[in-house]
C-alpha cells in the first residue's frame, strides 16, 4: 500500500469551459477524477506541475490536490473541497453531477 | 435614472471589442494565463470552483426593465438560465464559457451595462441605499453622488492599480441601509448649519478578515469639494497603503497603522493643492447628473384597491406588512421582492422570474428596479392602488414570499458551492435556516433579525454585521461554522462578537434554533428585537443557549 499522505493528482480548470479537469498518465486532461495520474512522490508531482503550468495553454490554475487510492486502484479525492469539485454545486443539479460517467 | 451619453456608450462598447480581441489572443495562445488574468479581471471575469464567473456591474443597484430582461437573455443564451444577485448590488453569472464572454459584454453594452471594475485593485462599482430617491425617511437622493463618483472613478488612470480593491457607498438617509460604515469610503449626505449641502466622509471601514468600523475623516465636506477630497484620500492611500502584504493592504489597515490624525493631515495637505485643480467643470457635470435623477411625475389615482385587498386577503396583508416600505409619496409604496423563498438560494433568480420583474417594473414601477445588498429586488415606485395586481403577478412567479427582515431573509455568499476562495458552504446553511423556521411557523413571531452567512473569512456574506453572523471555516478536514452575535451594519454600527467554538454542518441549524428559542424567552415583549435584546443582556444567556451542559446538549 502506498503512503497515502503523499498521494496527489494534478487538477486545473479547462481554459474554454472552466470545467474541472485532471491530468492523466497520457498527458491529456480528463473531466474524471478517476482517470487522473496518481503521484506518490512529491518531487515528481511538483516537477510535472511546473511543466504543465509553464507550457500547457489549455488549462487554468493547475495545482496539486491530495488524493487516495480507491479499491479499484483509481484515485479519489480526499478533501471535501476536492470532492465538491468532482460533483458541482450542492444547491443545484449542475456541473459534473449531471453528466453520465 | 442616469442616461448614458454617447461618450459612455462608446466607451463601454469599445471595451467589449477590446475584450473580444484579448479573449481571441488567449485562446490562440498569444497570451499566457498570467498575461490574460489581469485583463479578464478588469472585465469582471473570474475562474471559480467549477467554471468561470462573470460579475456584471449594477451601479448603485439601479436597473431598467430592459436591462433586467437583457440579464435574463444572457442567462438563457450563454449561462444556465439563472443569475445570482450579489451582496454588492451586482449580478453574477456562474457558468459562462470563455469564448462567449465577449458576446455577453456586447449584449450588455447594447443596454448600457458592463463588467468594468467589478474586480481588481481599483475603485469598484459604487453602492448606495437601495431605497434611494424614494424612501420617506430620506434626507436627499444619494444617486447623483453615486453616479458622479462612478464617472470619476471609471478608468481613472491614477487609481487603476491601488494597493487593493476600494469600495464606496453613499446614503442620504439617517437610517443607513447602505452599510456605509463598513466601506473604504462611506459618504453620508448632510447639510451644515447654514443649510449648504455636503458630506460626512467616513474612511477605513471594512469587513473581511479584519473588520473595522469606518472613522469620520471630515464631519462636513462641502459638495463642491467632493472630487478633490476623494482624489486626495486616494492619493494618500496609493502612496502609503501597504503593497507588501495583501492582507494588510486595504485602507482600513493604513488608517489603523497611521492613525486618523496622520491620515487627515496628509489628506488635507494634498487637498489644499488638489482643490485648485478643480475649476467648476465637475460641478457642471454633477448638476447635469442631478437632472437625470429628478423625481418622476407620480400619477394621481385611487388607493381603494389597496385597502380592499388588505381587508379581504390575509396573504396580501402579510406581504404588505413585511415587504412594503414607506415611500416619499404617500400614495406610493416601495416593494421589496424577496429572492429568499424558503429553501431557495439567496439572491438567485431564474430568467423567467427576471422577465416577470422586468414586466412588472415597466407596467407598475416607472420602469425601475433596484438590487439590494441584501440580495433582494426592489420595485421603487408602485402606486398603492396597483399593489394587489403587482402582488398577484409576483405570486404567480413565486416571488411573493413575505419575509423581508425576518429570519429566512438570510444573506449568504455563494460559498464553497461556487467560490474557489471559500472554506465551507454557506448556501446550504441559509436554506436550512429558512426551511426550519418555516416548518416551525415562527418567523413572524420572531420578528426582525438579520442572519448573514459567509463561506470564508473574506466576509462577502457580511457575517460581521449580522445580528446573527455565521462564518464557514474548515476545521480538522470538515466544514465548521462559527457564530457571531450583535453585529449591525446600520447607523448604529457594531461588529459581531464571537461567542464560542464552531459547530459542525449538522449542528449549526439546531444551534441557531436554540439561540432563537432563548431570545423568545428572554425578550421583554414582541417589540424588543433580537439585536436590542442582545444589547440589553450581553452574550451570556445566548452563550448558555448555544453551549448547554453536555448531557442536555446530547438529549436535545
Amino acid at each position: 500500500m502506498k503512503n497515502e499522505t503523499h498521494l496527489s493528482v494534478i487538477t486545473a480548470n479547462d481554459l474554454l469551459s472552466g470545467e474541472v479537469v485532471y491530468l492523466t498518465a497520457s498527458g491529456e486532461w480528463s473531466p474524471e477524477h478517476s482517470n487522473a495520474i496518481l503521484f506518490d512522490e512529491a518531487v515528481m508531482a511538483n516537477a510535472r506541475l511546473v511543466g504543465v503550468q509553464s507550457s500547457d495553454n489549455s488549462i487554468v490554475g493547475a495545482y496539486l490536490a491530495g488524493a487516495t487510492q480507491g479499491i479499484n486502484l483509481a484515485p479519489s479525492p480526499v478533501h471535501f473541497r476536492e470532492i465538491f469539485r468532482t460533483k458541482g454545486p450542492s444547491n443545484r443539479a449542475l456541473g459534473k453531477q449531471t453528466q453520465s460517467v | 435614472m442616469y442616461n448614458y451619453t454617447n461618450f459612455d456608450k462608446e466607451f463601454v462598447a469599445e471595451r467589449a471589442v477590446q475584450f473580444r480581441d484579448q479573449v481571441q489572443r488567449r485562446i490562440d495562445g498569444s497570451l499566457t494565463e498570467d498575461e490574460f488574468r489581469p485583463l479578464r479581471l478588469m472585465n469582471g471575469l473570474y475562474m471559480l470552483l467549477h467554471a468561470y464567473m462573470l460579475r456584471v456591474a449594477i451601479p448603485y443597484g439601479t436597473l431598467s426593465g430592459t436591462q433586467m430582461r437583457t440579464l435574463a437573455d444572457v442567462a438563457d443564451t450563454w449561462d444556465k438560465g439563472y443569475a445570482h444577485f450579489s451582496t454588492r448590488q451586482n449580478v453574477q453569472f456562474h457558468w459562462p464559457q470563455l469564448q462567449d464572454v465577449p458576446n455577453i459584454l456586447e449584449a450588455l453594452a447594447a443596454v448600457d451595462m458592463h463588467a468594468i471594475q467589478t474586480s481588481g485593485s481599483c475603485i469598484r462599482s459604487v453602492t448606495a441605499d437601495h431605497f434611494a430617491g424614494v424612501a420617506a425617511d430620506e434626507f436627499e437622493d444619494p444617486r447623483p453622488t453615486a453616479e458622479f463618483v462612478r464617472q470619476w472613478s471609471t478608468d481613472h488612470p491614477e487609481f487603476a492599480f491601488l494597493p487593493r480593491k476600494f469600495k464606496f457607498a453613499v446614503t442620504g438617509s439617517e437610517n443607513d441601509r447602505a452599510v456605509t460604515k463598513f466601506h473604504d469610503i462611506g459618504l453620508r449626505l448632510v447639510r451644515n448649519a447654514t443649510g449648504a449641502p455636503g458630506y460626512e466622509v467616513s474612511v477605513g471601514g471594512g469587513l473581511g478578515r479584519t473588520p473595522m468600523i469606518g472613522k469620520v475623516l471630515r464631519k462636513f465636506l462641502p459638495r463642491a469639494d467632493l472630487l478633490p477630497y476623494m482624489e486626495s484620500i486616494l492619493q494618500v492611500y496609493n502612496q502609503i497603503g501597504r503593497r507588501d502584504n495583501k492582507y494588510k493592504a486595504r485602507i482600513k489597515i493604513t488608517l489603523h497603522e497611521h492613525g486618523i490624525e496622520d491620515i487627515r493631515r496628509r489628506v488635507e495637505e494634498i487637498f489644499s493643492f488638489q482643490r485648485t485643480r478643480f475649476d467648476g467643470v465637475d460641478q457642471d457635470i454633477f448638476s447635469r447628473i442631478q437632472d437625470d435623477f429628478e423625481a418622476p411625475l407620480y400619477k394621481q389615482a385611487s388607493t381603494d384597491e389597496y385597502a380592499k385587498a388588505r381587508e379581504s386577503n390575509p396573504l396580501f396583508r402579510s406581504f404588505t406588512d413585511t415587504n412594503v416600505h414607506a415611500h416619499k409619496n404617500s400614495d406610493f409604496a416601495i416593494v421589496t421582492v424577496s429572492l429568499k423563498a424558503h429553501g431557495a438560494t439567496p439572491g438567485d433568480a431564474s430568467s423567467a422570474q427576471m422577465r416577470v420583474l422586468a414586466d412588472i417594473a415597466e407596467k407598475w414601477s416607472l420602469d425601475e428596479l433596484r438590487v439590494s445588498h441584501e440580495q433582494n429586488i426592489i420595485l421603487p415606485h408602485v402606486h398603492k392602488g396597483d399593489l394587489p395586481v403587482v402582488y398577484n403577478a409576483l405570486q404567480a412567479a413565486k416571488l411573493a414570499t413575505a419575509n423581508i427582515g425576518l429570519i429566512s431573509d438570510v444573506i449568504a455568499c455563494p460559498g464553497l458551492d461556487y467560490c474557489d476562495l471559500a472554506t465551507a458552504r454557506s448556501i446550504n446553511v441559509a436554506q436550512g435556516i429558512a426551511t426550519r423556521f418555516d416548518e416551525l411557523k415562527l418567523e413572524h413571531d420572531i420578528g426582525h433579525v438579520k442572519v448573514k452567512i459567509s463561506g470564508c473569512i473574506n466576509a462577502c456574506g457580511h457575517h460581521h454585521v449580522g445580528h446573527i453572523g455565521i462564518l464557514g471555516l474548515e476545521k480538522s478536514g470538515i466544514e465548521s461554522y462559527q457564530i457571531t452575535l450583535g453585529g449591525d451594519g446600520t447607523e448604529t454600527a457594531a461588529i459581531g462578537k464571537i461567542i464560542g467554538p464552531g459547530f459542525k454542518a449538522d449542528e449549526i441549524i439546531p444551534a441557531v434554533e436554540r439561540l432563537i428559542t432563548a431570545y423568545l424567552e428572554l425578550r421583554l415583549d414582541a417589540s424588543e428585537t433580537f439585536l436590542i435584546t442582545f444589547r440589553r443582556l450581553g452574550p451570556s444567556p445566548f452563550k448558555a443557549a448555544l453551549y448547554p451542559a453536555k448531557e442536555k446538549y446530547h438529549a436535545a
